[in-house]
């Protein structure tokens, strides 16, 4: 038995400790907002925190997350900077398929938390792992911006 | 929200009974476009009407627009039901969007079956969707005149309101669906004209992101239903090879794995959830007879290719006299092209949820093709199409993947089910996705072009070289003219320029790489071939790409408001660019639109790199300019990952590509600013997802050319072709 702290609530599951947590969200706690996209590390879909750093949950096994906050897209509006960047993602209207869209804005959350004016250049080098196929990649930048400005407005 | 559940009521079920105990509103209708191609022999003559409608009003003033396109990002959940809004007169706040079922009331009116694909949802439906709304509004309208004992022509609707001025009475749709659903539907009703519009022309938000941004969203990927076992199959490494002996021993003893199958596309692991059948499916044993598949090789085609492009193939289009055109040249050229296969590469990988019962099937999954898909499951389960239900999922990019003409990957789902006994989610890694075939043919052509004294092309003779996408499929009788695969050709057999002497010809060789339509289809490859050898030609006669263009498009071509406005856009000739900067234009028409792309790029280390794309569009009338910004940004950005990275090579029959570290979409370092400019239009409605994605390619290598007087004729632009 593993257990686990998901978006502030605890969660007890019975697998082999190396199985990747992104398999453990999906298959075990029916938390299928975070996607699998190549599962090795490459497009960034899995994309969640743990302790508030954005990994990639593909290749993280569920062991490592033990003990520790687990936050997925399900959660991430229990914050007020994961709420802002969610009204930012809205406003600029960034989703197509919406497939990676979890994993961007998770990446784009941990981005925030670290840095609340990140300058082009650090967006870049933040989200440049996070793939989206359907080229939304302007809006992603836009809404980053506007989560920034209203990460702003707030103090 | 919680992923979709098996308990959840099927569709139809849902829809009979929330007409019936919710009460409201039920509209179907069938309304054949005018001319419109039939694609399916099975298309129905005089559609039935089943109890399914596309638009339900509730009593809590919701109205549900049943959409019957797949949403695989292109915006159809919000321009669809955008159409019918319109003519409902409705409360865009209350609009709420469900996919529709299987059925023939929702088949495509143009191709006779349900299928999301030729960026043909708003031009087909553009009519349809009006009138659904049109007559549904009358009916309300009705209803409420009925109800007040006034005339009808004195009253109106307005935001999901009807109203009578002279009494200022006023009745919402939710309490008048009731009676509007047991009056007759109107024979006929008024459309309303263009400057009447409230929401098409508008800038709306889409009706899915807020799903979409917080995880909600179930695309196929996210159906979980109880007992189901998730299946990963071993397929051959090489087409159509079969497997020839196998040991399961290994795999069996992985914890959760519940079954290993033989089935006919390789060996299926069943088991509690991905990892364990991941981790069983790599210590399967299997001895493959690879076939003759595993005697071919890209190197290889590509040299028969090039080789096959030097003879005249079937003719695709004569004009004039090109043996006569090249005596009379002034100068002339020849040049060669090759292209690559190309992986669809959807952000979500293939993967189908089946729950198969004895007398019902039913099958979760994000599939641009439903009649097609539902007709080859219930042949593969022996059972008949209407006992076969689909539910349509969000699909996580689509591009024409998911819409298999053979239903290869539903077909194998059902095959896995028969075998399992359980409900399954087969789901293919990206390995498999990117392994498994069906892509963007490989292409070679040989193009010798001349021009005249005046620097006007004379004569133009292009051969093209690639498989055709619809041989043997159900698609090859409609989609195969004269024996030409049309949508080989198309953009080069229909190239705009006043060319007098012209031959366009074609070889469509066989071999066993499966290949489909992938996002613009034949335009893919044309516009690169047809719009870099044009600049070659303004060049050779010491003319400005644009300029040359518009002194041989016809004087009232579309194209030409295109190629102006983005080449004004750009600033064209006119900009002062960056050191180590250069621009080149591209134009092409597709699915009935016309998009004309200036693209600036830099050559850094190496690498091609785009810093800026002005795009210009002529789709027609505009239903939602966000949703035509959004779609010729992601067309680009689908047209420049095939431009520079994009390439899907065979050794020994074997692929060896496999993730996206060695096929790459375009990252977020690497995108270009992107501007779109739409042209003001009263014409009908075109296609809009596909055709941004033709002119990026070509744009790109006249841009590296203007920069580097080197001609890119080899896709993709990596190294090897810029050295």
């Amino acid at each position: 038995m593993i257990s686990l702290t998901i978006n502030g609530k605890p969660a007890k599951v019975d697998v082999d400790p190396n199985t990747p947590l992104l398999w453990v969200l999906r298959d075990h706690l029916q938390l299928t907002g975070t996607k699998y996209g190549c599962g090795i590390a490459q497009c960034g879909a899995c994309t969640v925190h743990i302790d508030g750093r954005a990994i990639r949950a593909c290749v993280t096994p569920v062991s490592i997350a033990s003990g520790k906050q687990v936050t997925t897209i399900e959660g991430l509006a229990e914050t007020a900077l994961g709420k802002k960047v969610q009204a930012a993602w809205q406003e600029v209207d960034v989703p197509q398929c919406g497939y990676c869209q979890s994993g961007q804005i998770m990446a784009a959350a941990a981005l925030l938390k670290e840095n609340a004016h990140p300058s082009e250049a650090q967006i870049a080098g933040a989200m440049d792992g996070i793939l989206c196929r359907c080229g939304t990649y302007n809006r992603i930048r836009a809404a980053i911006q506007k989560a920034a400005e209203l990460q702003g407005d707030s103090k | 929200m919680k992923a979709m559940t098996a308990q959840l009521p099927s569709r139809r079920k849902f829809l009979r009974d929330s007409a019936v105990l919710m009460g409201g509103l039920v509209i179907g209708f069938y309304l054949p476009v005018k001319g419109g191609r039939a694609y399916a022999a099975d298309a129905p003559a005089k559609p039935v009407y089943p109890p399914n409608a596309f638009i339900r009003i509730a009593p809590d003033e919701s109205i549900t627009i049943v959409v019957n396109k797949s949403e695989m990002g292109q915006g159809v959940y919000t321009s669809l039901p955008m159409l019918v809004a319109e003519e409902l007169e409705a409360d865009w706040s209350r609009i709420r969007v469900e996919s529709a079922p299987v059925a023939a009331v929702y088949n495509h009116t143009g191709f006779g079956m349900q299928l999301t694909g030729g960026s043909s949802s708003v031009p087909s439906s553009w009519e349809q969707l009006r009138r659904v709304g049109a007559s549904a509004r009358v009916l309300l309208i009705r209803a409420a005149a009925q109800q007040w004992g006034v005339p009808e022509g004195e009253c109106r609707a307005e935001n999901s309101e009807v109203i009578h001025a002279k009494t200022s009475n006023k009745l919402s749709y939710g309490k008048l669906a009731d009676a509007a659903a047991k009056l007759p539907l109107p024979e006929e009703v008024a459309l309303k004209l263009p400057k009447d519009f409230k929401l098409i022309g508008k800038p709306i938000k889409r009706l899915d992101t807020p799903e979409k941004i917080n995880g909600s969203a179930v695309f196929g990927l996210d159906v979980y239903l109880p007992g189901m076992l998730t299946v990963l199959i071993a397929r051959s490494p090489v087409f159509g090879g079969k497997v020839k002996h196998f040991d399961a021993t290994e795999a069996l003893k992985v914890a959760g794995v519940q079954g290993v199958y033989q089935v006919p596309t390789g060996i299926a692991v069943a088991a509690t959830g991905f990892w364990p059948a991941k981790t069983a499916r790599d210590l399967l044993e299997i001895e493959w007879n690879e076939g003759p598949g595993a005697a071919l090789s890209t190197s290889k085609m590509r040299a028969e290719y090039l080789e096959l492009a030097k003879k005249p193939g079937a003719l695709a289009r004569k004009d004039g006299d090109v043996v006569q055109g090249f005596k009379g040249a002034k100068k002339k050229v020849s040049a060669e092209y090759e292209l690559p296969y190309l992986a669809h590469a959807s952000m979500e990988p293939l993967n189908v949820v089946v729950n198969l019962n004895p007398d019902h099937c039913t099958i979760w999954t994000g599939t641009q093709s439903q009649t097609m898909d539902r007709a080859m499951a219930a042949q593969t389960a022996g059972l008949k199409p209407e006992q076969v239900e689909i539910h349509t999922t969000f699909l996580g990019g689509g591009f024409g993947r998911r819409a298999n003409p053979r239903s290869d990957f539903v077909i194998e789902a059902v095959q896995v089910a028969k075998a399992v006994g359980k409900p399954v989610k087969v789901v293919w890694t990206r390995e498999d996705d990117t392994r498994g075939g069906y892509y963007r043919p490989m292409w070679a052509d040989h193009i010798e072009a001349a021009i005249g004294k005046d620097g006007r092309p004379v004569a133009w003779k292009h051969t093209i070289v690639g498989q055709s996408i619809v041989a043997d499929t159900p698609f090859e009788a409609f989609l195969t003219k004269d024996g030409i695969d049309v949508t080989s050709v198309e953009g080069a057999a229909t190239l705009p320029y006043l060319l007098p002497n012209l031959e366009v010809s074609l070889h469509s060789p066989k071999n066993v790489v499966p290949v489909q339509w992938w996002r613009s289809v034949g335009h893919s490859h044309t516009a690169f071939v047809v719009e870099t050898m044009i600049d070659e030609l303004a060049h050779l006669a010491d003319k400005d790409p644009v300029a040359y263009r518009l002194d041989i498009l016809p004087t009232n071509s579309r194209y030409r408001g295109v190629l102006q406005l983005a080449a004004d856009k750009a600033g064209w000739g006119k900009a002062k660019l960056p050191a180590g900067h250069a621009c080149g234009v591209a134009v092409h028409q597709s699915f009935d639109s016309y998009v004309a792309e200036v693209a600036e790029v830099s050559v850094e280390n190496g690498k091609v790199r785009v810093h800026r794309v002005v795009a210009a569009v002529d789709c027609g009338l505009v239903i939602n300019p966000d949703g035509v910004q959004q779609q010729i940004e992601s067309a680009i950005v689908y047209g420049l990952s095939a431009a520079l990275h994009g390439s899907i090579t065979l050794e020994n029959g074997q692929v060896l590509q496999s993730n996206f570290h060695d096929y790459a979409p375009l990252r977020y370092s690497e995108m270009p600013q992107v501007e779109v400019h739409i042209v003001e239009s009263s014409e009908t409605p075109t296609g809009i997802g596909e055709p941004g994605t033709p002119p990026i390619a070509p744009a790109v290598a006249n841009a590296v050319f203007a920069l580097t007087g080197k001609r890119l004729r080899r896709m993709p632009f990596d190294s090897e072709t810029l050295a």
